[in-house]
């Protein structure tokens, strides 16, 4: 399941933000009339119909898998949190219908309703996000129910669905695909820039994808310290673990890499910066963090990994934020899309850190979730499958995932590569 | 009350699922036994038939599965659990289908590699909708048992029954025809090639009626609530209007009159699985799992009937518009 999970919130990230380029890029079509957008959205939408298609099955694998591994959870979950997986049904829905119709009705569709069509998808696409990832929030601070006398009562799906961490769960992951996407779509045509300046195309693309990603990243730091903030309250334990912090203390430093130990309680090489996770985690340099000590050890999460992941995320985060204020301050400088060597590599040596940043966070809200798959309610073996022989299915859902991956990426490599015939009628444009 | 509803729904989404989704795979079917001088002109009709609606046709059965989880969860867990294993070697299927037809859109280097691409397609086609017909006839058999909340009837009960697996070849030739009637039918097939599969539907059509007629008398022994099911004295109407359909399918193909055998044989596969699901009432899985047994508390179905409607008013319009573009008369 984990492993399914992994791929699939590439193929759902790049989905939701691929189609936000795609409909951009023919916006600007219709207004300059340029053919290059008109090319640029073409060659996006192959990028989107390939990720969907793969995200479509690689989806209905999850949707299958809740039951196939996880009865026990389903069993008692699927009334209280359903919901949120049957709009995201329909969203989905809505996203395949007004795909189907943007990939095939270029000549069939009025330009403006084809449009349209482009902007249905990227508005159901986040939707669908959005239904998905209040539901995962559910399992972090689990509402609108009771346990009374081991028997689940008084099931309220609505406050299930706007549960406590739903607001900051989702708002980060919506925000995170787009950063992800365009940083990583910008990588592709920083690339092509660096060998081939003149190449109108790719610049344009460059610019898009840079503006999305201008303006998410940023975004993303408020999102997180909301996020943070979040945690701290709802899932203190989890918030100990991702900062590695054993004793609960005031002013507490942030502790920055390092190797966590269980046995003796401390974080030993680690980068410490005094009252820095206090002053992040409550806005007061003096505030009170809580340490693991308050918590069983039964209930404590990996804490290694997950303050590995969680600096991993933070540290591509950051690193994406200041690429996106240098790549603002020359944009403005030039008045146009940047194009200084130095600034063109860095973009390419971050392409892949977005999703980095994304597996990474997701690897924090689940292993620090751990060992419940309900937060405080069920634990994960509770949950699990009678079925003895898990692993193989497992090993072949692992396989099929990694092969669908190698032949997506090839392909999407293919359609970002071909710049054939239409080069010479786009370089009458300039930028 | 609700439950009924959200049951109601459910089954309809799944005939949407096999009306649309499963003539996709009749698409696949004949995508592989394509041969002779035309062959080619056939793919290019079926490509070009599927590739703009395959994605939305699927999504029926995500619909089918999260309704089945939040509507009735235990039935859901416990089908998960009873037919673990037809149903991951189902999922290999779909994403093998899925991404070998994407795929082989968008990797054109080379004759060589698209045919790869069509083999793993084309197969995958026929695997998927013949497990997918197993699994379900295996819910009918009465052999998963479910006793105090438990499976006890392990991984392997029901699925491999001669019942099943002659559910599963039902579901494959029921799939062939439906394909090969949508395509005679479709704005975008050549003329040529409308009468190769007019040819196909009508054979493949007329090979329904033995194998129907060999579930009947498996169910006997394999399925006996469904048997019972269907010699009540409702049956007879049901099975007779199920074959008028079917018959009048047969002979607007004959007589070329292809949107009219593209509506009965909608109409056919509609009525078949209305009789499946008839007749075993209220069974979800025969014989423990029922609608009102397994049924979620009654707030999340009504909520849910709720969200199912609001869905809905979004949904169909929407579908409406995608099949006007796609499949109504050519405007150009």
């Amino acid at each position: 399941m984990g492993m399914s999970l992994a791929f699939h919130i590439v193929f759902a990230a790049l989905g939701i933000g691929l189609p936000v380029l795609m409909a951009t890029s023919e916006g600007l079509y219709l207004r300059t009339g340029r053919p290059v957008f008109l090319e640029l959205s073409k060659r996006w939408s192959h990028g989107a119909a390939i990720l969907f298609a793969v995200g479509a099955v690689s989806g209905t694998v999850l949707a299958f898998e809740l039951g196939l591994l996880w009865p026990g959870f389903m069993e008692k979950a699927g009334a209280i949190i359903g919901m949120p997986f049957s709009l995201e049904g329909f969203a989905f829905f809505t996203e395949a219908i007004f795909l189907g119709l943007y990939l095939a009705g270029w000549n069939r569709l009025p330009p403006f309703v084809h449009w349209l069509c482009g902007v249905l998808v990227a508005v159901s696409g986040a939707l669908s996000g959005i239904f998905v990832v209040s539901a995962n929030s559910w399992m972090n601070s689990p509402a609108g129910f009771k346990i009374v006398g081991g028997k689940v009562t008084d099931i309220d799906p609505i406050a299930a669905m706007l549960n406590p961490a739903a607001s900051h769960e989702v708002l980060h992951m919506i925000l995170a695909a787009y950063v992800a996407t365009s940083f990583a779509v910008a990588a592709i045509h920083a690339f092509f820039v660096l060998r081939d300046r003149a190449n109108v195309f790719h610049r344009n693309a460059l610019g898009i994808a840079l503006a999305l990603g201008c303006i998410s990243a940023p975004l993303q730091m408020i999102s997180g310290d909301f996020s943070a903030r979040s945690v701290a309250k709802l899932q203190p334990v989890k918030l100990a673990a991702m900062e590695a912090v054993y004793y609960t203390q005031t002013g507490a430093p942030l502790q920055i890499g390092g190797i966590p130990d269980n046995a003796s309680r401390t974080t030993r090489y680690a980068l410490t910066i005094p009252r820095g996770l206090s002053l992040l985690s409550t806005h007061d340099p003096n505030g009170r963090v809580i340490g693991l000590e308050q918590f069983p050890r039964s209930d404590w999460p990996n804490v290694r990994l997950v303050h590995w992941a969680f600096d991993l995320m933070v540290g591509s985060g950051t690193a994406l934020f200041m690429l996106s204020i240098a790549v603002g301050w020359f944009a403005w400088k030039q008045r146009g899309v940047p194009d200084g060597k130095s600034l063109l590599r860095a973009l390419v040596a971050a392409g892949p850190l977005g999703f980095l940043a994304i597996e990474a966070g997701w690897f924090v809200t689940e292993l620090g979730r751990q060992p419940w798959i309900i937060y405080g309610v069920m634990r994960t073996k509770e949950a699990v499958t009678p079925m003895n022989k898990i692993a193989i299915p497992f090993l072949i859902f692992t396989l099929l995932y990694i092969f669908l991956s190698v032949v997506v990426f090839y392909l999407l490599r293919r359609q970002f590569m071909k710049t054939g015939a239409p080069v010479s009628e786009l370089l009458t444009n300039n930028v | 009350m609700f439950e009924l509803i959200v049951a109601g729904f459910t089954f309809v989404a799944l005939i949407f699922y096999a009306v649309t989704g499963g003539a996709d795979f009749g698409g696949g079917m004949w995508d592989l036994l394509a041969t002779g001088p035309r062959a080619d002109a056939r793919r290019n009709a079926i490509d070009k038939a599927i590739a703009p609606i395959w994605e939305a046709d699927h999504v029926w059965l995500i619909l089918v599965i999260v309704i089945l989880f939040t509507g009735f969860p235990r039935a859901f867990a416990a089908m998960m659990t009873a037919l673990n294993i037809p149903f991951t070697l189902m999922l290999i299927g779909i994403v093998l289908r899925g991404s070998a037809f994407t795929f082989r859109k968008y990797d054109v280097k080379s004759q060589e590699v698209h045919r790869r691409w069509s083999t793993l397609f084309g197969a995958a086609s026929f695997f998927t909708p013949f497990i997918q017909g197993v699994a379900l006839g295996a819910l009918s058999t009465g052999q998963i048992r479910v006793v105090e909340g438990r499976l006890a009837s392990g991984f392997f009960a029901g699925w491999l029954t001669p019942f099943a697996l002659v559910c599963g070849l039902f579901a494959l030739a029921l799939f062939a025809f439906l394909s090969a009637t949508y395509l005679t039918a479709d704005p975008s097939t050549e003329s040529d090639v409308k009468n190769d599969f007019r040819l196909r539907a009508l054979w493949s059509g007329s090979a329904l009626a033995p194998i129907a007629f060999v579930v009947f008398i498996t169910s006997k022994q394999g399925a006996p609530a469904m048997y019972h099911g269907l010699t009540q004295w409702w049956a007879p109407l049901l099975i007779g209007m199920t074959l008028c359909f079917a018959i009048a399918a047969l002979i607007s193909l004959w007589l070329r009159r292809f949107a009219l055998a593209r509506i009965a044989a909608m109409a056919e596969v509609t009525l078949i699985l209305g009789g499946w699901n008839l007749s075993q009432y209220p069974n979800l899985i025969t014989p423990d799992i029922t609608i009102f047994n397994a049924a979620a508390p009654a707030i999340t179905l009504r909520l849910l009937t709720y969200a199912l409607f609001a869905g809905a008013v979004v949904l169909f319009p929407s579908l409406f518009f995608l099949f006007r573009i796609f499949k109504g008369k050519e405007s150009e």
